[in-house]
């Protein structure tokens, strides 16, 4: 979409922003005073976010603080009440005209989650198909790829997850780490411009999270732009470019790591972070008492 | 081997439970099986071989070809079609597609199959002898403009049409589709709802979602009860008479036995039929099942326990 989309949001929006354009330097995710309610229940209380090109973003938080239906808001998964998203200057889910905007039809919609990869909480991997047809299904399906160079394509991703001998499995007969691996290889097979994680360990055993972590780091070196709501502190600290605290629909903290998770400025936050730290002594407490290797939040 | 150290417990060699109840229910069985038996060999009246000879008679078989079996099959792909595109109107967000599916469903539910093929047999063909296809009010628009051509660009016989097997087939897919399309709504909702989520997060639109992600999985809860409904279609194809269509398996047989006045041997042919039938669509039914238990620990690969959560189905 054009630049001149954005010119009358300036005064809608609360606060006054700079127009989004599509040059080198714009961020590529720009969101302004973002809204959402479920049954009148103030989810989201207008929060602000710019991600560059190539930066990884990490949204920490308690459970409610509404981290995760920002992330969903980012691809439409959930419509936002109030406020702009943008990703790579399109407007998000809507379109402006005379000064009005309008709902994008079903396909217009189906087009602008093509370039955004999500990966789930619970993998949502389709159980009736292997692996490999996980993976080749949306180029397939949606860029009208041809067969033979989606597969050979898909064998790449499953081979760069780490799972190049499994083509042939099917979801079920899958390692929780093993099917999370997949649905990124799944998510990278439409060459999206920004990928989304909700929680992408939160679901997996201790001993399973470092292999997940391990492909996100990788993808974190070549470049992707990364959107990542986690309890991970360690792979905040260590990969996250920028760290956002959320808590009750707004954003309290945001920063480097090092100074967010190091040493917060704010009282909710230093909670939170404390609570994270014991929690993950007690895991390494009781890996080290069942003498299982542990491999959890600091890898 | 450690094993065999007698300190630490060893190999389980324990006894069973004994049953005796299930050996006197066994027994009682077997003394009812050889009562019936004797009587089939002995009561001279159920006639075994009569029946046999009317399971061939070249009219039966046609009824069982034409009326049962092609009746079947044709009713059930119209009823499966037709239940799911209803199911996934009912489930659309359009409020006037919903609304035509449950209307369609409330009326073809809640009419018999006998009297709606009745109904079709001969009411539709007194009320509409002819049906025209062509410009909607074409006709009365030419009369009021005193055109020559009426914009009707062919017609259809009804009288011809309405007592024939296809006209029954109609009517019995017609019907079936509202059962079906109960099916298919339960079929699709039982599709955890991520999986829509995680196609339509890959661009999907809502039918590719559709298509290749959900119906795929609902099948699964699909294919039992319409297993169950193609075996009742089988049976319900006997209400082909009242159309009336007479190449039909219960008609032939029950007419010859009538005439010959063998009923029960008639009966025997008859029941003896569908009981084939049904057998050879439970063996379909099996593979089907398998086919689309596919991914989901089916006996194939029961080799790997399905890990919690697997799949988020």
């Amino acid at each position: 979409m054009s630049d001149n989309s954005t010119t009358s949001t300036t005064a809608e929006s609360s606060q006054p922003h700079e127009r989004s354009r599509t040059g080198e330097d714009a961020p590529l995710v720009r969101a302004v005073n973002v809204l959402k309610s479920f049954h009148g229940n103030e989810v989201l209380k207008g929060i602000d976010l710019d991600v560059h090109r190539g930066e990884v973003v990490c949204l920490l938080g308690p459970s409610g603080s509404g981290k995760t239906t920002f992330l969903r808001c980012i691809n439409q998964l959930e419509a936002i009440d109030g406020g702009r998203i943008w990703v790579d200057g399109d407007l998000v889910g809507y379109r402006e005209e005379g000064g009005h905007l309008h709902h994008l039809t079903d396909k217009q919609v189906a087009a602008q989650r093509r370039d955004i990869g999500m990966v789930f909480q619970r993998f949502n991997l389709f159980p009736h198909m292997t692996a490999l047809q996980n993976v080749m299904e949306a180029p397939v399906q949606v860029r009208g790829v041809d067969k033979k160079k989606a597969r050979a394509r898909a064998l790449e991703l499953l081979e760069q997850v780490g799972l190049g001998d499994k083509p042939d499995s099917y979801p079920a007969q899958l390692s929780g780490g093993q099917q999370q691996r997949v649905a990124i290889a799944r998510a990278l097979a439409m060459d999206p411009k920004l990928m989304l994680f909700d929680e992408p360990t939160s679901a997996l055993d201790p001993e399973l999270v470092g292999e997940v972590l391990l492909v996100m780091r990788e993808l974190a070196k070549q470049g992707m732009t990364m959107i990542v709501v986690t309890h991970e502190m360690g792979f905040a600290r260590d990969v996250a470019d920028h760290v956002v605290f959320m808590d009750g629909g707004v954003v309290v903290e945001e920063g480097k790591p090092k100074d967010v998770i190091s040493n917060p400025q704010h009282e909710r936050t230093r909670t939170f972070l404390k609570r994270m730290r014991t929690e993950d002594d007690e895991a390494r407490a009781d890996a080290a008492s069942t003498g299982t290797t542990t491999t959890t939040a600091d890898v | 081997m450690t094993d065999t150290t007698t300190d630490r417990p060893g190999v389980i060699d324990a006894r069973p439970v004994r049953h005796p109840g299930r050996w006197v229910a066994l027994a009682v069985i077997l003394v009812l099986v050889a009562m019936l038996v004797t009587s089939f060999l002995t009561n001279e009246r159920w006639n075994f071989p009569k029946a046999l000879e009317i399971m061939r008679q070249t009219p039966v078989l046609e009824g069982l070809w034409k009326g049962t079996i092609i009746g079947t099959v044709g009713s059930m792909v119209i009823g499966i079609v037709g239940g799911i595109i209803i199911a996934v109107l009912r489930l659309s967000e359009n409020p006037i597609l919903r609304g035509v599916s449950f209307v369609y469903t409330w009326f073809f539910r809640g009419i018999p199959r006998l009297v709606l093929l009745a109904m079709i047999g001969s009411g539709v063909g007194f009320l509409y002898n002819r049906l025209d296809f062509g410009v909607p009010f074409g006709q009365q628009l030419a009369s009021l403009m005193g055109l020559s051509s009426d914009f009707t660009f062919f017609t259809l016989n009804v009288n011809q049409f309405s007592s024939t097997l296809l006209a029954g087939i109609i009517g019995l897919g017609l019907s079936e589709a509202a059962y079906m399309a109960e099916i298919a709504r339960a079929g699709i909702l039982s599709v955890d709802k991520g999986q829509a989520e995680a196609a339509s997060a890959l661009g999907m639109n809502r039918g590719q979602a559709m298509r290749r992600i959900v119906l795929p999985q609902a099948m699964r809860v699909i294919v039992p009860p319409t297993g169950n409904e193609t075996i009742a279609m089988v049976k319900d194809t006997s209400l082909l008479s009242a159309i009336p269509v007479i190449t039909e398996l219960y008609y032939q047989t029950s007419a010859i036995g009538n005439r010959t006045l063998l009923i029960m041997p008639a009966f025997v042919a008859v029941t003896a039929w569908y009981l084939i039938v049904g057998s050879v669509l439970m063996v379909g039914q099996y593979f089907l099942e398998k086919r689309f238990g596919r991914g989901f620990g089916t006996p194939s690969n029961k080799r790997f326990a399905r890990p919690a959560g697997a799949g988020g189905a």
